[in-house]
């Protein structure tokens, strides 16, 4: 593991790994979502607005899994400090709270119809809508540590604590009584007939590939980023050598204005 | 060397202590909002400590297959709710019902408990179950719709869905 927390390593293998995640993520998402927008039959309760499904459940996958990593990412950094877990942390928060939020509206648009409600304060919902919050502060307490140079360790930290809403989320529908119906897919058992559930696991991959791709694509942005702003800081350190006392005097005796 | 190793393991202990602590703190805290967070009640627990009369409550429970039954005004319906066990409690309710809203199905109702030991509701809300199943497929073995002898299963299944 440590192999690849070496960020030219990690870039060689981010360069091709990148567009595979991505495209192939992008194909089989959009097949899936085809799948069960066309070619699913209806549901026996809901009728047509089980399509929904398919985009649904791969996006609250990616809300609680996006949070997992962002957890994940913070423990490696607080224990091994290195910055590339930083970078993956912040670079998963912003993609995170975007299916966080899909879920959340796609969720809203499915309960009018099935529920008769856009929103009810269950379990369920109101983890969720938590998870979304604890997203938009994790993004403002990052960025804010990496404009200003203050401490990664705050934002690190704020990614751990809110872990522990992923297992809240998780088993909210088993601890209370709520709106929302308890888990379809447990261990070994699946409540959903296979004609819903396989376009709905492939939609899962292609999503989280997408997802895989998208946070690639981020970290090497992030990490140009920094290596940009580590050049304009050397060069704007150079430019400010010659005014000082101990200039290299070189460049002065060089110039054809002098020697004519 | 051997001193940064040190400073390694000392910030993983610290690290897996906190996640440790924060779990715990977090669990005891669900667990402490168990009986507050929920959304609903089902039929025994509003039987065994009902709310005082015209406090606003939701009952949540399953529809008592063959209950449900139109007023002669059209717009009120009665039926009765069940739970896990034996309690049930009758529900009235006027106005438009969800499309989901069938015998055998799950319902959550808002209002409040009459004197009479009725439920007035004011507005009804459909829950969904976790079985996904076709309509192409309903009725058929392993395939259990709301309606015919095959309905049993899937309301025994969602009734424990419901704990």
């Amino acid at each position: 593991m440590h192999i690849y927390a070496n960020p030219k390593r990690f870039l060689s293998l981010a360069k091709w790994l990148t567009p595979l995640l991505f495209w192939s993520g992008l194909v089989l998402s959009l097949g899936a979502v085809a799948w069960g927008l066309f070619m699913v039959p209806q549901d026996r309760l809901m009728g047509e607005t089980v399509r929904i499904l398919f985009i649904h459940v791969p996006a609250a996958w990616l809300g609680m899994g996006g949070w997992t990593g962002i957890a994940i990412s913070s423990a490696a950094l607080l224990i091994w400090k290195h910055p590339l877990a930083g970078i993956a942390a912040r670079a998963i928060a912003v993609p995170g709270m975007v299916f966080c939020a899909i879920c959340l509206a796609t969720g809203s648009i499915w309960g009018r119809p099935t529920w008769g409600t856009w929103w009810e304060w269950d379990g369920r919902l109101t983890s969720m809508l938590v998870l979304l919050f604890l997203y938009g502060g994790y993004i403002a307490l990052a960025q804010a540590a990496a404009r200003e140079g203050s401490s990664y360790k705050i934002a690190a930290i704020f990614g751990l604590v809110g872990a522990i809403n992923v297992p809240i989320i998780n088993r909210s529908v088993v601890w209370w009584n709520s709106l929302h119906q308890p888990p379809s897919l447990t261990a070994g058992k699946s409540a959903i007939d296979g004609v819903f559930l396989w376009p709905l696991l492939i939609a899962v991959l292609g999503f989280s590939l997408l997802f895989g791709g998208i946070v690639l694509m981020r970290m090497r942005a992030l990490i140009a980023e920094a290596q940009v702003e580590a050049r304009l800081r050397r060069r704007a350190l150079d430019d400010d050598a010659p005014l000082g006392a101990a200039a290299n005097p070189a460049p002065v005796n060089s110039t054809p204005a002098e020697t004519a | 060397m051997p001193v940064q190793m040190k400073a390694k393991h000392q910030r993983m202990t610290l690290v897996i202590l906190a996640l440790a602590a924060i779990l715990a703190a977090g669990l005891i805290a669900a667990w402490a909002l168990r009986s507050q967070a929920n959304y609903f009640y089902l039929p025994e627990q509003m039987s065994q400590t009902p709310p005082d009369i015209g406090q606003a409550v939701r009952l949540g429970g399953m529809v008592q297959p063959g209950s449900i039954a139109t007023q002669p005004d059209g717009i009120t319906v009665n039926f009765v709710v069940t739970g896990n066990e034996e309690s049930t409690v009758p529900v009235r309710y006027s106005g438009i019902l969800p499309d989901l809203f069938v015998e055998g199905s799950g319902v959550v109702a808002e209002g409040h408990l009459g004197a009479d030991g009725v439920f007035q509701a004011t507005n009804l809300l459909a829950k969904h179950d976790e079985n996904y199943v076709p309509r192409e497929l309903e009725g058929l073995e392993g395939h259990d719709g709301n309606g015919g002898n095959g309905g049993n299963d899937a309301y025994a299944e969602t009734v424990a869905g419901l704990e």
